[in-house]
C-alpha cells in the first residue's frame, strides 16, 4: 500500500517538475511585454465604450494614447468626450505629458419644426425609423430636410441623454450629453451637431438646416432659417456664414452677443439659458411671435425663461 | 386538366379586385399646366435643353439623357415653358422639372397622327434601337429601364427569347390588360420590331388566366405574326417580376446578381411594346401613357390615355373625385406601390395606376414581435430570408446581408403581406438594399 502511494507521488512530483520547467521555456518564449500604462490609463477611463473617441472601446483608447505619448509625444487629437477635460488630464499625468484644455461639447439640435411650427399634412404609419423615412419620403409637414421625430437619436444614445418630447415630436437633449456624437451619426439628415457648452452653457445657434429659398421654406415651416441674411449683416465678430440659403454659427467665434437672435425675422436663431433681457419698447416683432410661436419654440427670454425652451437642461 | 405554367418558388395569391377591367382607355382632357419632372428613368436624370420662354410642341425633344442610363424627354404638350425649377416629386423631395403652360394642341411635324396601323417593319436592327433611344422609351411596368439599353445585347451573349409581360399581377391595375384588348394588334407589331431589334426568332406573351379576353384576343390575332406565343399563365404575384417570368414561361432560371440575358431572355412589359411601335412606326415619342385610376371607394374605375406631366388631381376628378374617406393614394400597385405625399404631383413615365384606398384599408396595423413561423421565407419568390434580412437592415450589419443576398430581392412585398405579425419587412429590406448597394458601389 505504502508503495503504490510513494510510487504516484513521485510520479506526480516528476512530472509536475518536468512540465513547469517546459511552462517557464514557452512563457518565456512567447511573452507578451504589454505596457503597463495601458493598463493604467485604461483604469481612468469612464468604460461607457461609446466610441465617442474614435476608437472602438476604452482599451483601444488607452493602447492609442501610449502609443501616441511615445511616438509624438502629445495627445493630438486624442480625447475621451465622456470623460471630459478631468479624465484627460489624468491621463496625461500617467503618461508624463501636458494636455490642452478642451471646451467641453453638447450635442444640439437644429430644427424647431415642431408639431405647431410645421403642421403635418400628411400621417406617417410606416415603422418608427428615422432612416427608412427619410429614404421614403420628405416628412409630415414636408420639409424635406427637418426632424422626422421617429428618434433614431434617441436609440443610439447610450446615455439617456436625449428624449422625444411628444408634445412638439422633436428631441430634446439633457445634460447627461457627454457629446460622443452617436446621435449625429445616426441622424439621417444631419440635423444633430456637437457644439460648444460655453459657460453657464449659453448657446446661441440657427435651428434649421433648410437649404430652400425662403419661399418654399417658410411654406412648410413657420420657424424655418429663410436666408435672408440680417443675421449675417448685424454679426460683428463675422461668426455669421451664409451658404445654400441657410445661415450657420461658427461657435469658436460667436461670443454670444445675441445680436443676430433679435434681427432674425422668423425666430430661427435660438439662443439658451441666457438671463431674461430688459424688456425694450419695441413689440412689433414681439407680437408675430406671440401670435405664430407656441412654448416650446420660444427662445426668447423676455417672454420665456430660458428653462422651457426647447433645449431646457434639466 | 393540364394544371396551368407558373414560377415555382414561393408567391401570393392577393384579392384581385380588377375593378377598372372592363372600363375602355379614355383619352384625358389635356391639363393646364403640365409638370415634367427630368427624373423619369432609372439612371442618371435628363438634362434639359429648353429654357424660360421657349415654344415647344406635342413631341419636341426638351430634355436629353445624356449618361449610358438615361432616357430623352419629349414635351407631352404643347405651349410655352414657364421655368425650370424644383417641384414636389411623390416622395414630396424636391426635384428638378420642366413647367409647360399648355396651348392648343399642336404636334411636331415628324409625327404620323394618322389612325392607320403601319405593319410594314422597314428599319433595320440599329435604325430601331437608334429610334427608340431617340424617343425616349422607358420600360413602362413600372422601374423605368430605358428600353435602349435592354436591346443592346452584351457581346457575347445572345437573346433567344423575347418575353412579353402581360401579366399585371399586381392587384386593381388594369391598364395592361387594356392595352392588350384595345391595341393589341399595334403591340404585336411593336413585338415584332423588338424581336427584330434583339435578332431573336420566338417571342412568348405572358398573361394569368384571370384576363381570359385578353388570352383569346391575342391568341387570335398572333395567328398573323410567325414566333409569337400566347401563353396563359396561373393567377400568382409576383409573376410579373422578370425573373419570376421567365422561369414560368421558358422555365429557365436567371442566376443571382445576373441579368435575363445570362439564360438568353429579354423581358419587355406590353406597355412598352405599343410604345415601342408608336416610336418606330409612327415617330411618336413617349409622351402618354395608360393609366388605371381605381380603389374600392372610387365611383368610376377607369383607364385613362395619360400626356405625362397631368397632375393627379385631375385624373382623380375624371374618376368622379376623391371619395370622402379616402386614407391614401398609392402610385401604382397595392403590392409595390408607394404613397402619394400630395395629389398635385405629375403622372411619370413609370406611373401603371393612381389607387385610392379607403381610410380604413389603408392604415398599417401595429407591427407584433415575429412568431418565427417562417411564412416570409416560405413566399419569398427569390428563396430569401425576409426576416433575417429585415433584422440585419434594422441593426445596420449590411456585410451579413450583401452576403445573405439582399440584393437579389425584387420588393414585390410577399413577405410582408404574408407576415401575421404585420412586420414592416419590406420596408427594412428597401432600406437594407439602398445602404448595401451604395456600398457596393463606393467599393467600386
Amino acid at each position: 500500500m505504502n508503495e503504490i502511494l510513494l510510487f504516484s507521488l513521485l510520479t506526480l512530483a516528476l512530472l509536475g517538475g518536468a512540465l513547469s520547467v517546459i511552462l517557464y521555456f514557452v512563457a518565456q518564449k512567447f511573452k507578451v511585454i504589454e505596457d503597463p500604462r495601458i493598463d493604467l490609463v485604461d483604469d481612468v477611463l469612464p468604460k461607457a465604450n461609446c466610441g465617442g473617441c474614435g476608437y472602438p472601446g476604452c482599451r483601444n483608447f488607452a493602447e492609442v494614447s501610449v502609443k501616441s505619448a511615445d511616438q509624438k509625444k502629445n495627445l493630438e487629437g486624442l480625447n475621451c468626450p465622456v470623460g471630459g477635460n478631468d479624465v484627460m488630464k489624468q491621463v496625461a499625468a500617467i503618461l508624463g505629458l501636458e494636455v490642452e484644455e478642451k471646451e467641453p461639447m453638447i450635442a444640439v439640435i437644429r430644427c424647431n419644426g415642431s408639431k405647431a411650427n410645421s403642421p403635418a399634412r400628411i400621417q406617417y404609419d410606416g415603422p418608427a425609423s428615422c432612416a427608412f423615412a427619410h429614404s421614403l419620403y420628405a416628412g409630415e409637414g414636408g420639409c424635406q430636410f427637418g426632424c422626422l421625430g421617429l428618434g433614431d437619436c434617441v436609440v443610439s444614445c447610450d446615455f439617456d441623454a436625449i428624449h422625444m418630447n411628444p408634445e412638439t415630436g422633436l428631441p430634446v437633449v439633457n445634460d447627461k450629453c457627454v457629446a460622443c456624437g452617436a446621435c449625429v451619426k445616426a441622424c439621417p439628415r444631419g440635423i444633430i451637431e456637437l457644439r460648444n457648452k460655453n459657460k453657464k452653457d449659453r448657446r446661441i445657434f440657427v435651428s434649421c438646416v433648410n437649404k430652400e429659398k425662403g419661399g418654399p421654406a417658410k411654406k412648410n415651416c413657420s420657424v424655418a432659417c429663410i436666408g435672408c441674411s440680417k443675421c449675417f449683416q448685424v454679426c460683428p465678430y463675422e461668426a455669421i456664414t451664409m451658404a445654400d440659403n441657410l445661415a450657420y454659427i461658427d461657435y469658436e467665434k460667436c461670443k454670444l452677443c445675441r445680436k443676430c437672435v433679435e434681427v432674425c425675422p422668423t425666430d430661427a436663431i435660438h439662443e439658451l439659458n441666457f438671463p431674461p433681457r430688459k424688456p425694450k419698447p419695441e413689440p412689433a416683432s414681439e407680437i408675430k411671435t406671440e401670435a405664430g410661436v407656441t412654448a416650446e419654440t420660444a427662445s426668447r427670454p423676455p417672454k420665456k425663461s430660458a428653462k422651457e425652451t426647447n433645449e431646457t437642461q434639466e | 386538366m393540364k394544371s396551368l405554367k407558373t414560377f415555382t418558388r414561393g408567391g401570393v395569391h392577393p384579392e384581385e379586385n380588377k375593378f377598372s377591367e372592363n372600363a375602355a382607355i379614355e383619352a384625358l382632357p389635356l391639363p393646364k399646366q403640365a409638370v415634367i419632372p427630368l427624373g423619369q428613368n432609372l439612371g442618371v436624370p435628363s438634362k434639359p435643353i429648353v429654357k424660360k420662354g421657349d415654344e415647344v410642341k406635342v413631341g419636341q425633344l426638351i430634355a436629353k439623357g445624356e449618361a449610358f442610363i438615361s432616357a430623352n424627354l419629349h414635351s407631352p404638350v404643347s405651349g410655352k415653358v414657364v421655368k425650370i425649377d424644383d417641384a414636389i416629386d411623390s416622395s414630396g423631395y424636391r426635384r428638378q422639372a420642366i413647367f409647360v403652360d399648355v396651348i392648343d394642341d399642336v404636334w411636331d411635324d415628324s409625327i404620323d397622327t394618322s389612325p392607320t396601323i403601319v405593319r410594314q417593319i422597314s428599319l433595320s436592327k440599329q435604325e430601331i434601337i437608334q429610334r427608340i433611344k431617340e424617343c425616349g422609351i422607358v420600360g413602362l411596368g413600372g422601374a423605368t429601364f430605358p428600353t435602349h439599353v435592354k436591346l443592346m445585347v452584351p457581346d457575347g451573349k445572345k437573346a433567344e427569347y423575347l418575353i412579353i409581360n402581360g401579366v399585371e399581377c399586381e392587384p386593381y391595375l388594369t391598364s395592361d390588360h387594356r392595352v392588350m384588348l384595345e391595341k393589341g394588334e399595334e403591340m404585336l407589331i411593336g413585338v415584332k420590331i423588338l424581336m427584330k431589334a434583339l435578332e431573336v426568332e420566338k417571342a412568348v406573351i405572358g398573361i394569368e388566366n384571370n384576363k381570359p379576353d385578353a388570352i383569346r384576343h391575342l391568341t387570335e390575332l398572333s395567328q398573323a405574326y410567325t414566333g409569337i406565343m400566347v401563353q396563359a399563365l396561373k393567377v400568382k404575384y409576383p409573376q410579373g417580376g422578370e425573373k419570376q417570368l421567365i422561369k414560368a414561361t421558358v422555365n429557365r432560371e436567371v442566376p443571382s446578381g445576373k441579368l435575363p440575358i445570362e439564360v438568353g431572355c429579354v423581358v419587355s412589359n406590353v406597355g412598352t411594346a405599343l410604345a415601342v411601335y408608336d416610336a418606330v412606326q409612327k415617330n411618336k415619342p413617349l409622351i402618354e401613357r395608360v393609366v388605371t385610376v381605381t380603389g374600392k371607394s372610387v365611383r368610376k374605375p377607369s383607364n385613362f390615355m395619360v400626356r405625362i406631366g397631368t397632375p393627379v388631381t385631375e385624373l382623380i376628378a375624371a374618376a368622379q373625385g376623391l371619395p370622402e374617406n379616402t386614407g391614401k393614394v398609392i402610385n401604382g400597385g397595392p403590392m409595390m406601390g408607394k404613397a402619394l405625399t400630395s395629389i398635385d404631383v405629375p403622372i411619370t413615365k413609370g406611373s401603371s395606376g393612381i389607387l385610392i384606398m379607403k381610410s380604413e384599408d389603408s392604415r398599417r396595423p401595429a407591427p407584433k414581435p415575429c412568431i418565427r413561423c417562417s411564412k416570409c421565407t416560405e413566399v419569398c419568390p427569390m428563396g430569401l430570408e425576409p426576416f433575417l434580412l429585415a433584422k440585419l437592415a434594422k441593426l445596420a450589419i449590411y456585410d451579413k446581408a450583401e452576403n445573405e443576398k439582399i440584393m437579389d430581392c425584387i420588393e414585390c412585398g410577399s413577405c410582408q403581406f404574408t407576415c401575421p405579425s404585420q412586420l414592416p419587412l419590406l420596408d427594412f429590406l428597401r432600406l437594407g438594399k439602398q445602404r448595401v448597394g451604395l456600398l457596393i458601389r463606393t467599393r467600386k
